[in-house]
């Protein structure tokens, strides 16, 4: 009788089995116990006046979600020291993070630097030391390149390798190296690239903070002047294993964008509601209810997109660069416009740096940037699904 | 406890054992497949159901299309299986069940809609189609048993298939002095009645789909109306719920749709490309890609039993795809986005969003955010149902109709 049942009938359709855009019960479970974590850590309120401290990474909160809930271990076989689930779990994680504006360096430390270590020889001493010790959340590392590096792109890195292993170079753009325990540097070498890590109190490893748009997520710009790195993988691995992180970096960081579209509706609904202007709740004019119906479909929309592509990721499957391309292509813009329609929508106090609002703002434009702005995931479509420019 | 599908599976290879399709006339196999209670399985039994659960209907279907069984040609009679059935069944009497599913569903009587009226679109509950109570005068005394007749009065509007209707499900308002939504009864209108003049509505495609349908003293027996009079708001909701599923849509692969017909446009003629066109095209992929994706998330949903309110946000979606979409297509044509196919005033047998040419889809694609529901009125539907935004104040909700300004 009703629309719902209607339209389920029609799934009998006969087509492949599509990916899993749902959440499971174990992936609510984690997010309700990264949920838990960050409300009790104060939320954007808290978030916002951590900021006034200095700090660009929170370290306690670092603690709690690495290694009590084990969120950095999601993407390692157990094997390995880690969780032993997958990109799903971790696309969940990266969701609440992105609602909280969390400033932890989790997409960078947990997600981009474990998949460029799990691409290294995983049997070696040295990457599966750093593998168990950054799933485990005992060490921060970094992957040395700038945070709009993008999948797809070209890969040429700015840093070379002596023979004695000591790197000279300098990187720009680099997210929370300040909060990293060890760098992993993508190295040009002469058939390739190679993967070398240089830990942070390293002689001749200059780490200068930058003042970053996005107040949750440090950057600096890294010189490397004869600092000894020990290399991690050959030119054989370190290119494809690059590559894989930033694929993986770039679909996972839709969820976190959907997160951050998500608390800007559910905020503007609120606040509209109990606005009055003209003698009525500012909610109730259809000019702004409109907006935020819009608003509402794209956030519905950004989830199965980032859905998609974690599930892509998850599963290995072949559609994984386009599925991640779409999501970046979509889901950066929705965060983006999220962000700047809760500040309109607010009126004069989402001008004031006392509402936590600007902190998402911020968020959002910076990751519309990282890992390939939108216009680079459309021109990597273009390929991907043959629709070739002019 | 309900039905099994084995069970459903033994009862359909029944009816096939007693009915083979081969040796069998269509009609009587479907009349056959109706009282075997085979037809729509989640109906009453007797009434073309068994009381199964709707999603065995599957079943059923599956074992009847692998033996060569005729359909009813369900996209003939969509408004009679989607809108008119739901609510006869939920509140017409067993008279009128009994006399109006099975022909139905069969096909043998086809159904139109007489809701929307040129001054009632979005505010349908603003019609003004009067129906009046005739119980002067009697001369047949069964008439005066049943309740006499209705004398109804008006125009209706974007009614499709009307032409070719045997029946329809139409609104009247019996009562001027009520506010609005409370003056209104739904009845069974028979379009052979000799005051019901049905005439073809040009459309800005050349075509006409629908009609207009002019009501001048049409008698409607009191025997033939659904439901409580003054109730037929109530009522009309029952369809309307059924109508907006009917535009859910199937799966769908990617590139299905207007923009795979765009894409291949794209891929065939290299000579018409510019960095414009492939930069809003490839835009214009994407929010396709993710329009499907949230489709199939919204199924995905609705399979696992947990629907979630995205489908009232689908229309929208697709909507301004539709027109998006052939508006780029007839500017990449060029010279061919210049001319149309055909302006002739023809009356199709349905609608395809994708046929015929670019032309015609761009400008059949307008209606797609107006049909069904306005954009307008579906961002206010999300807003205030999904997100729980307060409403416009009202001006209009316990005014008498007679006295609202029109």
């Amino acid at each position: 009788m009703t629309d719902q049942q209607t339209l389920a009938d029609t799934a009998a359709a006969d087509l492949p089995e599509g990916p899993d855009l749902l959440y499971s019960e174990h992936e609510e479970d984690l997010r309700a116990a990264v949920r838990s974590l960050l409300a009790d850590r104060g939320g954007p309120a808290g978030v916002l006046a951590e900021l006034e401290s200095g700090r660009t990474h929170d370290t306690a909160l670092w603690r709690s979600l690495a290694t009590d809930i084990g969120a950095a271990g999601l993407l390692v076989p157990e094997k390995l020291g880690g969780q032993g689930a997958g990109a799903r779990e971790a696309a969940v994680v990266l969701e609440e993070l992105g609602r909280a504006v969390a400033p932890v360096p989790y997409l960078t430390s947990a997600v981009l630097a474990v998949t460029a270590l799990l691409g290294c020889d995983t049997g070696a001493a040295e990457p599966a030391g750093l593998l168990a010790a950054l799933a485990g959340g005992e060490r921060v590392g970094v992957l040395a390149l700038p945070l709009t590096a993008a999948p797809g792109g070209p890969l040429e890195p700015t840093v070379r390798a002596g023979a004695d292993g000591a790197l000279l170079g300098t990187v720009t753009s680099v997210a929370d190296a300040a909060a990293a325990d060890v760098l992993l540097v993508p190295v040009r070498a002469a058939d390739g690239i190679e993967l070398y890590a240089v830990d942070a109190g390293a002689a001749g490893l200059h780490i200068e903070a930058l003042t970053p748009l996005d107040l949750t997520r440090g950057l600096a710009r890294i010189t490397f002047d004869g600092a000894a790195g020990r290399r991690l993988a050959g030119a054989d691995r370190a290119g494809a294993a690059v590559r894989k992180a930033l694929l993986t970096g770039a679909g996972l960081l839709a969820s976190e964008q959907l997160g951050v579209a998500e608390w800007c509706l559910t905020e503007i609904v609120a606040y509209t509601k109990q606005r009055n202007q003209f003698g009525r709740a500012v909610g109730s004019f259809q000019a702004l209810k409109h907006r935020m119906a819009e608003l509402w479909l794209e956030v519905v929309s950004a989830r199965a997109a980032a859905r998609n592509a974690a599930d892509a990721l998850a599963t290995e499957s072949p559609d994984a660069p386009v599925a991640v391309a779409v999501a970046q292509a979509y889901c950066a813009p929705v965060a983006v416009r999220a962000a700047q329609e809760c500040l309109q929508l607010h009126g004069g106090i989402g001008m004031t740096w006392e509402h936590p609002l600007h902190v998402f703002l911020k968020r959002a434009k910076a990751d519309e940037i990282a890992l390939g702005a939108p216009g680079h995931h459309r021109a990597a479509l273009a390929e991907l699904v043959d629709l070739t420019a002019p | 406890m309900s039905i099994t599908a084995e069970e459903l599976r033994r009862r359909t290879a029944e009816l096939l054992a007693a009915h083979p399709p081969a040796g069998t006339d269509r009609m009587d196999f479907l009349r056959a497949r109706f009282d075997a209670g085979l037809a729509w399985v989640h109906f009453p039994e007797g009434l073309g159901g068994l009381d199964a659960p709707r999603a065995l209907q599957a079943v059923v279907d599956a074992e009847l299309a692998a033996a060569g069984a005729p359909d009813n040609d369900p996209r003939r009679i969509g408004i009679g299986l989607g809108m008119a059935a739901p609510t006869i069944l939920r509140f017409g009497t067993e008279e009128q069940k009994q006399r109006f599913l099975k022909p139905l569903w069969t096909g043998e009587e086809v159904w139109c809609q007489l809701f929307s009226e040129p001054g009632a679109g979005s505010d349908l509950a603003a019609l003004a189609t009067r129906a009046v109570r005739d119980d002067g005068g009697t001369s047949r005394s069964s008439e005066a048993e049943s309740g006499g007749h209705w004398v109804v009065n008006g125009q209706k509007v974007w009614t499709s298939g009307a032409h070719k209707s045997r029946w329809a499900i139409l609104i009247a308002r019996t009562d001027p002095e009520a506010p609005k939504h409370r003056g209104i009864t739904y009845f069974v209108c028979d379009m052979t009645d000799p005051g019901v003049d049905v005439r073809p509505l040009r459309q800005i495609t050349g075509e006409a789909e629908f009609n207009e349908v002019f009501l001048s003293d049409v008698r409607i027996p009191d025997a033939h109306r659904l439901g409580e009079v003054g109730e037929g708001w109530k009522v009309a909701q029952t369809t309307l719920m059924n109508e907006r599923v009917a535009i859910g849509g199937a799966r769908i692969p990617r590139e299905g749709g207007m923009i795979g017909v765009a894409a291949a446009d794209w891929r065939e003629r290299p000579e018409l490309r510019t960095h414009d066109l492939h930069q809003r095209l490839l835009r214009l992929w994407v929010d396709a890609e993710v329009a499907r994706l949230t489709g199939e998330r919204l199924r995905q949903q609705l399979t696992k039993g947990h629907p979630g309110p995205e489908g009232s946000g689908m229309k929208l979606a697709f909507a301004r795809l539709a027109q998006e979409i052939s508006g780029w297509e007839v500017e990449f044509l060029g010279e061919d986005g210049l001319t149309y196919d055909d302006w002739t005033l023809r009356r199709p047998e349905g609608v395809d969003f994708t046929g015929r040419e670019a032309g015609y889809r761009y400008l059949r694609a307008k209606g797609n955010s107006i049909e069904g529901g306005t954009s307008e009125v579906l961002l206010n539907i999300v807003a205030e149902r999904v997100l729980g935004l307060p409403s416009e104040p009202r001006t209009d909700k316990d005014v008498a109709w007679k006295d609202l300004p029109r």
